[in-house]
């Protein structure tokens, strides 16, 4: 037994002291503003305490009935789902459009594939000011085009289905980029000769598409509706600046802001949203990790 | 010329060809570039806009008097030398450490002996799957009861501990040859001198991802250091420009808002030009099998 070596045992000892002076740090970190907020968020979830108030009364789970039943929290849910699913078709059909142009080998693709991604890395912040200069009905560049064409331009941050609308417009132009890039790679790992045996075939472009390219896709297919269904629900900068009370915008990071630190100052409710948003997302991920390492494509 | 040469390209200059090139390459990519870069254009061609020129219903595409005007009067509204500055401290001072401990990390987890290596790696592969949104409100509560609100330090600390870095390093760290190490380490040489003279100059376009993911994050992010500050003394650009925005916003004065707009996006877009290669490979890791 190598334990009885004293030896081997000082080695080990020394060792353990290693990797805990390496990683140590790190993982102190992440147990302090990772692990323990999702206990302490457990905890504060089942108060009744507004932010900044040093006393809470407990409330059970009133909370968490209330971000299910009640008015307003149906309607988060419903912004959500709704921002989600639109995004995340809009962002992948347009994206995929996208890589099968940039996917022919002709001069000139880099520079466009650099540019149609450039959004995804920029800051939320900033193009959400610029969207809000082209949004305003009287003085943006839409309502100048649409004025032009003898239309009027609909009040976008007034009425809040369009305000939905236009952050989505938003959202997808910031991500389509990442999605054409990802389906690019997917895309040149497809054998060229599988499409050219199906062409000598003499299988249309469309069949060669539905037929043969979409099914071997599948794997980045599913990799990014997880990776944008992730990202969207966290949605939440271009909101705040485009709409910085939430109008008709308020999807559940959103919401959770604005409970918690925006008017509301209601930290029990804040604490609940953040407990199911994390029980969500970590069932998505948790589902892509289990499906992950199968070929989808044979499925 | 051989005949065959000949052949390809007469094909590849045919009508046909040249049709579907046009039609399915360049013109979707000309109109995906166009929606791209016209609003971005657009944003720095208004920042040099006086502000006459832009409450008008007949827009000019170059500004008729082109002037520095907006960026002096964002200067004044945010204290802007101050937010840049609190904005450069906390994206450089934040990276450094994230890279540091990650680079540290993923080597004790690939090449140190240690029982619970494994479930150590659990851990930080579960922190990966937390959203930071989740962990909002208790650590505005850890931070403040520390003192850190309204400090360049309580906007950095939460961020600090990283399971994306280590993570995408590991990976990275586990495809290194064991000779390599094993060799150094019969020459006497311990571990801190393995990492940095053998792992890490080995490992150095993983690790110029990594830092470069980190970097732009750290300078984009605005959800945390908008809670945690809101004196202008503290505040990063991106906090400091939804100020403007809120001051701003109801009386029309886009000048000024793309003005600022050009301060927080511009950087990024020169960083990203420069080194495209590196931030793509880093944002969709994951996605290339």
């Amino acid at each position: 037994m190598p334990t009885a070596n004293p030896h081997r045992q000082r080695q080990r000892r020394r060792d353990a002291l290693v990797f805990l002076a390496f990683a140590g740090p790190n993982l102190l970190l992440i147990a302090a503003f990772v692990y323990y907020p999702l206990l302490s968020n457990a905890y504060f979830s089942t108060l009744n305490w507004r932010m900044g108030a040093t006393s809470a009364t407990s409330a059970g789970i009133d909370n968490y009935i209330r971000l299910f039943t009640s008015p307003q929290g149906a309607e988060m849910w419903r912004v959500t789902i709704t921002f989600t699913v639109v995004t995340v078709v809009a962002s992948m059909v347009l994206g995929l459009l996208v890589a099968l142009a940039l996917g022919r080998r002709i001069p000139g693709v880099t520079a466009g594939r650099t540019a149609i991604f450039s959004p995804y890395v920029l800051s939320g912040v900033g193009v959400g000011m610029v969207w809000n200069f082209i949004f305003d009905p009287q003085l943006g560049v839409l309502g100048h085009v649409l004025r032009a064409f003898g239309a009027r331009s609909p009040e976008w941050y007034l009425d809040a289905d369009l305000a939905l609308v236009m952050v989505i417009v938003v959202y997808v132009w910031k991500h389509l980029g990442f999605c054409a890039v990802v389906f690019l790679a997917g895309l040149q790992s497809i054998p060229s000769d599988l499409i050219e045996a199906a062409r000598i075939d003499r299988a249309g472009a469309l069949t060669r598409f539905f037929k043969l390219t979409l099914p071997l896709l599948s794997p980045t297919v599913f990799f990014l509706t997880v990776t944008t269904i992730l990202s969207s629900m966290q949605a939440f900068d271009i909101l705040k600046i485009m709409t910085p009370s939430g109008n008709g915008t308020n999807t559940i990071v959103f919401e959770l802001f604005l409970q918690g630190f925006g008017p509301y100052q209601n930290a029990g409710y804040a604490a609940a949203i953040s407990v199911v948003l994390f029980v969500v997302l970590f069932a998505i991920t948790a589902f892509q990790m289990r499906f992950i390492e199968r070929r989808v494509h044979y499925a | 010329m051989s005949s065959t040469h000949l052949a390809d390209w007469r094909q590849a200059f045919s009508r046909r060809n040249l049709l579907a090139t046009v039609l399915g390459g360049y013109l979707p990519i000309l109109l995906a570039v166009a929606i791209i870069v016209l609003p971005l254009l657009w944003m720095a061609i208004a920042s040099f806009k006086p502000p006459g020129e832009i409450i008008t219903t007949q827009p000019t595409l170059w500004p008729q008097e082109p002037s520095l005007d907006n960026y002096r009067h964002v200067a004044d509204t945010v204290p802007l030398l101050t937010v840049l500055r609190n904005s450069l401290i906390v994206t450089i001072v934040g990276s450094a450490i994230k890279v540091v401990l990650a680079i540290t990390t993923a080597y004790a987890l690939v090449f140190v002996d240690f029982r619970f290596a494994h479930a150590v790696f659990i851990a930080i592969l579960v922190a990966l799957m937390v959203p930071p949104e989740a962990a909002l409100l208790p650590n505005y509560m850890t931070i403040s009861a520390l003192g850190g609100r309204n400090t360049l330090w309580g906007i950095i600390l939460p961020g600090l501990g990283t399971a994306f870095g280590t993570f995408l390093l590991r990976q990275q760290f586990k495809t290194l040859p064991k000779d390599l190490l094993e060799a150094a380490k019969l020459d006497g040489a311990g571990h801190l001198k393995r990492l940095w003279r053998i792992v890490v100059p080995v490992s150095a376009p993983t690790i110029a991802t990594v830092a470069l993911v980190t970097i732009v994050g750290e300078w984009n992010s605005f959800m945390w250091p908008l809670i945690i500050t809101d004196s202008v003394d503290t505040m990063t650009l991106p906090v400091g420009l939804n100020l403007l925005q809120s001051i701003e916003g109801q009386t029309g004065s886009y000048g000024y808002l793309m003005a600022g707009a050009v301060l927080v996006i511009v950087p990024v877009l020169v960083v990203f030009a420069a080194l495209q290669r590196f931030i793509v490979s880093g944002l969709t890791q994951g996605a290339v099998k």
